[in-house]
């Protein structure tokens, strides 16, 4: 078995309810993430449109997370999920350094490294993960990509060439894939990040995994 | 970061969450700079003993001190930028030797016993030759101690800037660096043809390390995106142009020109100078390429 998530980014519409699913179901704390949702907005008034991209973890087959990880607290189990021991992670900030995503977070309370498990403790109940369930429009789909039967594999071959994941020149050989997805939406360097405002916040720093 | 969108998308991030601060700072940087110290000490004592071993003799107790005290204060700070520092013993009982972090946990350990083993063969033994057949098992073993973080930085996917084998050829040049530098501070008494090759080792070890900068500052943009991305930090306006090249002035280009200045004048006056300049350049050399990378956004 080897699990895998598709976004369809066409479906996708930034109502963050995949965002605060996953905050509910792990107890992300604040200032932390393990899935976001990022707003870029693009073109020029009044010719602008809004893109939607959910964000989280890879769980690539090449992890340069799990290679770094000094102690195997970054594993993967049978269904190919990189999973995380937060109690074996000595909070080195290795696999911070090594995700090409940006996945990887110190939670601040426990101090240990902690990212997205694609809701394994759900997954090992026969239980979707949570942002999956949450969202309205279906654009998260999620399964098993060595059955050819299954949605995600369904997915992927109907929308084949068109199917893309994030930074593939890394050759982390991520498990995640975008449907309908572009350079500003997949690149971060192909957008500018103005400090000191967004939407609805005016912080764009905070410091790594509070006080230690 | 790019300061102004591209012409033809006009992209501009307009929700997002919080962007992490920088992982690994100043405290990273005390790390490598002390290694170097307590590995580059070792390799000089190595190479004083085989050409001067008479004249150097009397350095094998003092460089092993200096080289207890500055691996101890990598160590220190090693674990004091783990975010739980008290489970480090998970290193040991869990370890995953994939990771240069393991590897060089290890030999960082291994390094430790041999030094303070050179520590008592010469201090409560007494015994020179027992001395020098440590050393050389302690130079075999401080190689892979100066380079592991390059090797982790290698491993640090996200940071496309720290690429092998730069990064392992700068480790190895700033223990030479840090070395022949804290020696020429210490080691007053000796002779002249001494202080000139470590003067040599400092200049060309200075020589090195700046080509290697300036050779990715100048060609690394044209690889890759993000490298060209990293370089805009250290470019122009960038947030740390101004510390990046006071970090290359006096690691490398003030040792490089007293060096030659000493060496031309067969005189040792200048050489003090040229260490302090050197070992405070480099931690400043060595903070800013630690950092720059982290200011990017990865998604």
């Amino acid at each position: 078995m080897q699990l895998g998530f598709l976004v369809d980014l066409h479906l996708c519409m930034g109502c963050k309810g995949c965002e605060i699913a996953c905050k509910v179901e792990n107890e992300v704390p604040l200032s932390t993430w393990r899935l976001r949702v990022k707003y870029v907005d693009v073109g020029v008034f009044p010719e602008t449109k809004r893109t939607f991209t959910p964000l989280r973890c890879n769980h690539c087959a090449n992890a340069p997370c799990e290679r770094i990880c000094p102690v195997s607290a970054l594993h993967y189990i049978e269904n190919g999920i990189v999973n995380i021991d937060k109690e074996r992670c000595i909070g080195c900030a290795g696999c911070v350094m090594a995700c090409p995503y940006g996945a990887i977070y110190i939670d601040p309370e426990t101090q240990t490294a902690d990212k997205c498990t694609y809701c394994a403790h759900r997954i090992a109940s026969s239980l979707m993960p949570a942002c999956v369930v949450a969202c309205p429009v279906e654009a998260n789909i999620f399964g098993d990509m060595d059955d050819p039967a299954s949605n995600i594999s369904r997915y992927v071959m109907e929308h084949q060439g068109n199917v893309q994941v994030r930074k593939p020149e890394k050759g982390t050989d991520p498990h995640h894939y975008y449907v309908g997805g572009g350079n500003v939406t997949l690149n971060p360097l192909a957008s500018v990040r103005p400090e000191g405002h967004s939407l609805f916040t005016n912080i764009t720093h905070l410091p790594v995994g509070g006080h230690h | 970061m790019h300061a102004i969108a591209l012409e033809a998308t006009n992209a501009v991030v307009t929700l997002d969450v919080a962007l992490p601060g920088i992982v690994w700072g100043w405290i990273i940087t005390m790390n490598m700079w002390a290694k170097s110290i307590g590995t580059g000490v070792i390799f000089i004592l190595f190479y004083l003993l085989k050409k001067y071993p008479n004249e150097a003799a009397y350095l094998r107790f003092p460089l092993t001190v200096v080289s207890i005290v500055f691996i101890h204060l990598f160590l220190f700070f090693t674990v004091i930028d783990l975010h739980q520092m008290f489970r480090f013993w998970h290193i040991f009982f869990h370890p995953h030797w994939m990771s240069a972090i393991t590897v060089g946990a290890w030999m960082a350990t291994i390094y430790v016993g041999l030094i303070f083993f050179l520590a008592y063969a010469s201090f409560i033994k007494k015994d020179n030759a027992l001395f020098d057949k440590i050393l050389i098992w302690t130079v075999v073993v401080g190689i892979p101690v100066t380079l592991y973080t390059a090797g982790l930085m290698a491993e640090s996917s996200a940071r496309e800037l720290w690429q092998m084998p730069t990064e392992s050829a700068q480790m190895i040049l700033a223990a030479l660096l840090a070395g022949s530098a804290t020696t020429l501070l210490i080691g007053g008494k000796l002779p002249y043809e001494a202080k000139r090759d470590l003067a040599i080792i400092l200049g060309l070890s200075a020589f090195g390390a700046f080509i290697l900068y300036m050779s990715e500052y100048i060609f690394g943009a044209m690889k890759a995106e993000e490298v060209a991305a990293t370089l805009e930090f250290i470019k122009g306006n960038g947030e740390y142009t101004t510390m990046f090249w006071i970090g290359q002035i006096f690691a490398f280009i003030v040792p490089m020109v007293l060096v030659a200045l000493s060496v031309t004048n067969k005189s040792t006056s200048l050489l003090a100078l040229a260490s302090v300049s050197a070992l405070a350049g480099l931690w400043v050399s060595k903070h800013v390429w630690l950092v720059i990378p982290q200011l990017l956004s990865m998604s």
